[in-house]
């Protein structure tokens, strides 16, 4: 990306599973885009194909992967609220195309998504946010951010813009939840071993409120973190950025909010 | 001939490892101790990542010349006295071996630590053949006076506490006074050696594996914290070396870059405590030595894998590294996976040595967080291709019928946008409803899989893109 345009059309990956499950991040992230100077669209759309892609169904995949391009080539950059997400579009469109004349567009379309964190430090060179949040958090490092897109400063230095807000860090933060897609209900008992070590680090901290950028992982944590009777509120990091924490926390009850 | 795979239990062996007390209490150090020593060590090496991308060149380069290069080996091995029997099979090694030590008259066979020696079952072989095989490494001493096979590549008894070791040493080894203090892991060692001494003296033969074979100069080289390896190939009349054929490097200097990520990927040392090479037996001028040297290198499979997608993870130099930072592995241990090789790198060469149909489940059981790529010091892309062995599951029909049917009927609305608004946004205000109370489920029919162990959070109501669609209306009017 050599010019960013004065005001870019954003197209918003919203992922399945936040259109599905939690909406409230949707708008969370529309809310940071259009504070950063951004366009917003929302074109219609269904699934980025990583459930087939990692299944082994190649030819369901690359359908996904051609649809998610085309439902989005009016816009000037793609952004969702999910590493896992976005390093399927980023990482794996490009593979999964031999014949030149997808494998060009499926390369561009990577080059210009981008995970929304990273997007408003990286691209739209946003320092802080006008949110507040008393109290303490700890942040996880979802695996496909981390590791597939370098996502580990970004989120960690808008956090510490927000008024009131002290990171504690967890031990093992980078290391897996155990969520793993559909690893998670195929191999639930060796999964939950992996949550439960994770869910240990939460509540070590300290912190009453966990964070972290994937709902995939976010619902993993919170759904054992309420299993096993924790104290723990559970957001994804948009929540907390843009200030919009009026919806219960995941997996809690409608009436009690707790943060 | 081989270990018998129970890797298609691979469910039962988890679970089964899963409420091991002992196993869970000993596979605390693999968590810990592995990897904070490698993080320091590689951050001592300011250039290892170039090192990285230099280790993961090299071995490419030898990949695509594989023939060259063991020519020119077998050329060297033999020029320095020593001779390479090239075996296709576990089946073809096995009786090599066999065949060198009956020449001998061999009684008593020693071994260094060898993994492609598990894997071609090679105990069994000389046992069944009249001869004694003794590990040396205390690791795998430990393993051969229980029956098992090891649970991790270069820590082989890494699923046992010292407990468990101790009480192991006082059943077998009957000449132990009980007053005997063997509650440290340095007490242990010391009774290992003094047994293990008098088996160095009387092996008519030795038995090697090599972590890297010199192509310019027909050497191997092994790496040992322990000497055993230098007492096992240096005291006994013959010395074999067992390797499989992508051990090779072309020049000594190939291996130095290969020795600099080695240890310090496996066990965050620099170097390990004894880098050894040999080359072909004894020379007339040499104080010590074997009088024959012989190399058996091994086949099994690998040749097949050259030229395809799996090819990659013949760059492996079995650092272990992968596994020691694997969520999965620190979970359930080795011996879940159920065959020689377990974590990541097993996950993956496993299926290309005894067939998918057997191994399927390892490139399953990961949750692809990318770490043991992270790690690996020859950038092995190991959930790439455990995904590719996802995929031949999947072109041959070999998923689960469920798992199939299920990913077809989600595809097909998938693939059509209004027909999956429609249905998800039914669903999400059902579901939402249902669990407006709790917030959660804490079971739910067809999600058993997840409820078993965690809630599922409810929705919140509507579709994102419902209220998306609803609040752009609202603001146009």
């Amino acid at each position: 990306m050599s010019t960013t345009p004065a005001r870019p059309r954003v197209g918003l990956f919203v992922t399945c599973l936040v259109d599905l499950f939690r909406p409230s991040i949707g708008f969370a992230s529309a809310k940071l885009l259009e504070e950063a100077g951004c366009e917003v669209l929302v074109p219609p759309q269904t699934c980025c194909g990583q459930p087939a892609f990692n299944s082994g169904d190649k030819v369901t995949a690359r359908d996904l992967a051609l649809q998610v391009m085309d439902a989005f080539s009016g816009c000037d950059y793609i952004v969702a609220p999910s590493g896992s997400c976005t390093g399927q579009m980023v990482k794996h469109f490009p593979e999964l195309f031999d014949e030149p004349q997808l494998a060009m567009p499926a390369r561009a379309f990577a080059a210009k998504t981008f995970e929304l964190v990273s997007f408003l430090t990286d691209v739209m060179g946003v320092t802080s946010v006008e949110a507040t949040y008393e109290g303490r958090v700890t942040y996880h490092d979802s695996c496909s951010g981390l590791r597939e897109l370098g996502i580990q400063s970004q989120p960690r230095k808008l956090l510490a813009s927000v008024q009131g807000l002290e990171l504690v860090e967890m031990n093992e933060s980078d290391v897996c939840c155990g969520f793993g897609g559909t690893f998670a209900a195929k191999y639930g008992e060796i999964s939950d071993t992996i949550v439960t070590k994770k869910t240990a680090n939460v509540s070590d901290s300290g912190a009453p409120l966990l964070l972290a950028g994937d709902l995939g992982c976010l619902m993993n944590m919170a759904g054992k973190i309420t299993r096993q009777g924790k104290e723990i509120a559970v957001r994804h990091v948009a929540e907390v950025l843009a200030g919009m924490c009026d919806e219960p926390p995941i997996a809690a009850p409608k009436e009690a909010r707790r943060s | 001939m081989t270990l018998h795979p129970t890797s298609p239990d691979f469910k039962d062996n988890a679970h089964r490892a899963l409420h091991d007390p002992e196993l869970q209490k000993a596979l605390g150090h693999v968590q810990h101790g592995f990897i904070y020593k490698r993080q320091s060590a590689v951050e001592r090496l300011p250039e290892f990542e170039n090192l990285r991308d230099a280790a993961r060149d090299l071995k490419d380069h030898v990949l695509k010349n594989l023939d060259l290069y063991l020519e020119t080996y077998e050329r060297n091995v033999a020029a320095s006295g020593g001779h390479v029997h090239f075996a296709r099979t576990s089946a073809e090694a096995c009786e090599t071996i066999v065949n060198i030590c009956k020449s001998h008259g061999a009684k008593s066979v020693t071994k260094g630590k060898s993994m492609v020696s598990e894997e071609i079952g090679l105990n069994a072989a000389i046992e069944a053949a009249g001869m004694a095989a003794v590990e040396t490494d205390l690791g795998e001493y430990i393993i051969q006076l229980r029956g098992e096979t090891p649970s991790h590549i270069i820590a082989p008894a890494v699923h046992l506490t010292k407990e468990q070791v101790e009480g192991d040493f006082r059943r077998v080894h009957k000449h132990l006074d009980e007053a005997r203090d063997l509650s440290e892991p340095v007490q242990l060692l010391t009774e290992a050696r003094g047994v293990l001494r008098q088996k160095f003296l009387d092996a008519d033969v030795g038995i090697t594996g090599a972590n890297f074979l010199v192509a310019e100069t027909g050497s191997s080289i092994i790496v040992t914290n322990e000497g055993n390896g230098d007492l096992t190939q240096s005291l006994p009349r013959v010395h074999i070396v067992i390797a499989s054929i992508e051990k090779i490097v072309p020049t000594l200097e190939d291996a130095s870059l290969l020795l600099r990520v080695l240890a310090r990927s496996a066990t965050g040392q620099d170097m390990s405590v004894y880098t050894t090479l040999s080359t072909g037996p004894r020379r007339t001028d040499d104080p010590d030595g074997p009088e024959h040297y012989h190399v058996v290198l091994v086949d099994n499979g690998r040749s097949a894998m050259l030229g395809t997608e799996f090819e990659d993870m013949l760059r492996c130099i079995r650092c272990g590294a992968c596994m020691n930072h694997c969520p999965v592995y620190h979970a359930i241990g080795g011996h879940a996976y159920g065959w020689v090789y377990p974590g990541p790198m097993g996950a993956v060469l496993t299926p290309s040595l005894i067939g998918v149909e057997k191994g399927g489940h390892l490139p399953n059981a990961s949750t692809f967080c990318g770490r043991c790529e992270s790690v690996c010091p020859v950038k092995i892309p190991l959930p790439k291709l455990m995904r590719h062995w996802r995929e031949r599951e999947f072109e041959r029909h070999l998923t689960p019928a469920v798992q199939r049917y299920g990913l077809k009927v989600w595809a097909f609305f998938a693939k059509n946008p209004g027909l999956y608004s429609l249905a998800t946004r039914t669903a999400m205000k059902t579901l939402a409803w249902l669990g407006r109370e709790k917030g959660r489920f804490a079971s739910l029919p067809l999600a058993k899989g997840w409820t078993d162990y965690r809630d599922l959070p409810a929705p919140q109501g509507d579709t994102f893109q419902a209220q998306w669609r609803k609040r752009q209306r609202e603001t146009r009017r």
